[in-house]
């Protein structure tokens, strides 16, 4: 392996490193910094380019922190390229995140602290509600998509069947749904 | 061997949640009931501690599953799991079909996944909210009302224009607050 490549592997990993580590929450909170570094500061995509990617994001599996490493990593420096920057993206979340879990055991014990988590669940489930009422608002197109939800909800939370089976037969009943429809069309 | 089982989980995991970060939640609530890794209420807890520490929540939230199934290498081994799927679609996509998100068949699929994926975060809402507003302690489930009038307040405050753009870490913080205060 030559030096080049490697600086270019070190470079993905550090940028995406400072990425990961710099944004709060993920995702949509991780534009900004990306258009700055990845964009203003690197070159390596236009902000356009960064939008799709996006637009990839929202329909393949996975974090979108994790799409766009991946996707910049690989057209900066091929499959290596790739793994080194979503390593840099996964590395502070991995260090950060362990760290709290070791502390958080050891401060279970008081009251007070127990009380805050309590307070904080609340308010995560308020937080969390609005997401899904915005998630169904863009996501539910008509009368099938208002059934699937619903249908998914209750079958999640009452039934037995796995949310990968939900997932799927949901895919399924989208591809089908639009088959059909050009079928009557033509 | 616990490795194993970690990957398979969180392979699933990183294939199957569509979307971003949040989707991640329904495929852990299920964890919770399946293994002895964590908690639905230590879930809860790390959904707000990964929306006030850097870094994408699914990376977090899997980090945190596996420390607490096996230690670091544990963390490792979720962590990379989690991202493997991800990492091998967006190659082949980066590779091969550049119009990936315009192809019409990936739209017809994501027609039927985008209400399913809403579907199974309000499911892992669901779960939370039993934590939180049911007192299960004593064997019969007791409504809690401090809670239920706190959630149903930051909702309200939550779609007021000016208050939208708030981090949540804000919201967050003042729930500690507030559950110090309330002895939720």
């Amino acid at each position: 392996m030559n030096e080049s490549k490697m600086n270019k592997y070190w470079e993905l990993y550090f940028t995406f490193l400072k990425i990961g580590g710099l944004t709060f929450g993920g995702g949509m909170a991780m534009l900004p910094m990306l258009k700055r570094e990845v964009v203003e500061n690197k070159g390596w995509s236009t902000e356009e380019e960064l939008l799709d990617i996006y637009a990839i994001g929202q329909c393949t599996p996975g974090v979108i922190a994790v799409n766009t490493s991946t996707y910049i990593g690989y057209q900066q420096g091929g499959i290596m390229g790739s793994a080194a920057g979503t390593l840099g993206m996964i590395t502070p979340s991995l260090i950060i995140i362990t760290l709290i879990a070791t502390v958080l055991k050891q401060f279970m014990d008081y009251p007070a602290v127990l009380h805050a988590l309590s307070g904080i669940r609340v308010v995560v489930c308020a937080l969390m509600f609005n997401t899904v009422l915005s998630m169904a608002k863009a996501g539910i197109k008509d009368l099938l998509g208002t059934f699937l939800f619903l249908a998914g909800f209750l079958l999640a939370t009452f039934s037995p069947v796995p949310t990968v089976i939900l997932v799927l037969c949901a895919a399924v009943t989208g591809i089908l749904t639009t088959v059909r429809k050009e079928k009557k069309a033509s | 061997m616990i490795y194993l089982i970690l990957f398979y989980e969180f392979f699933k995991v990183g294939l199957f949640s569509i979307g971003g970060g949040m989707a991640t939640v329904p495929f852990l609530m299920e964890l919770a009931d399946k293994y002895p890794w964590f908690t639905k209420q230590e879930l809860a807890n790390m959904i707000a501690i990964s929306e006030s520490t850097p870094g994408p929540i699914g990376i977090n939230m899997a980090t945190y599953a596996g420390y607490q199934a096996a230690g670091i290498p544990g963390a490792l081994t979720a962590t990379l799991s989690l991202v493997f799927p991800t990492m091998v679609i967006i190659i082949l996509v980066a590779k091969f079909m550049s119009d990936f998100s315009e192809n019409k068949y990936v739209r017809a699929a994501f027609y039927g996944i985008r209400p399913m994926i809403a579907a199974l975060i309000g499911y892992a809402v669901w779960q939370i909210a039993v934590i939180s507003f049911a007192d299960t302690t004593s064997g019969k489930a007791i409504l809690r009302f401090p809670s239920i009038l706190i959630c149903a307040a930051v909702f309200a405050l939550l779609q007021i224009k000016q208050l939208k753009k708030l981090h949540p870490i804000i919201w967050i913080a003042c729930g500690a607050v507030l559950g110090i205060l309330f002895q939720l």
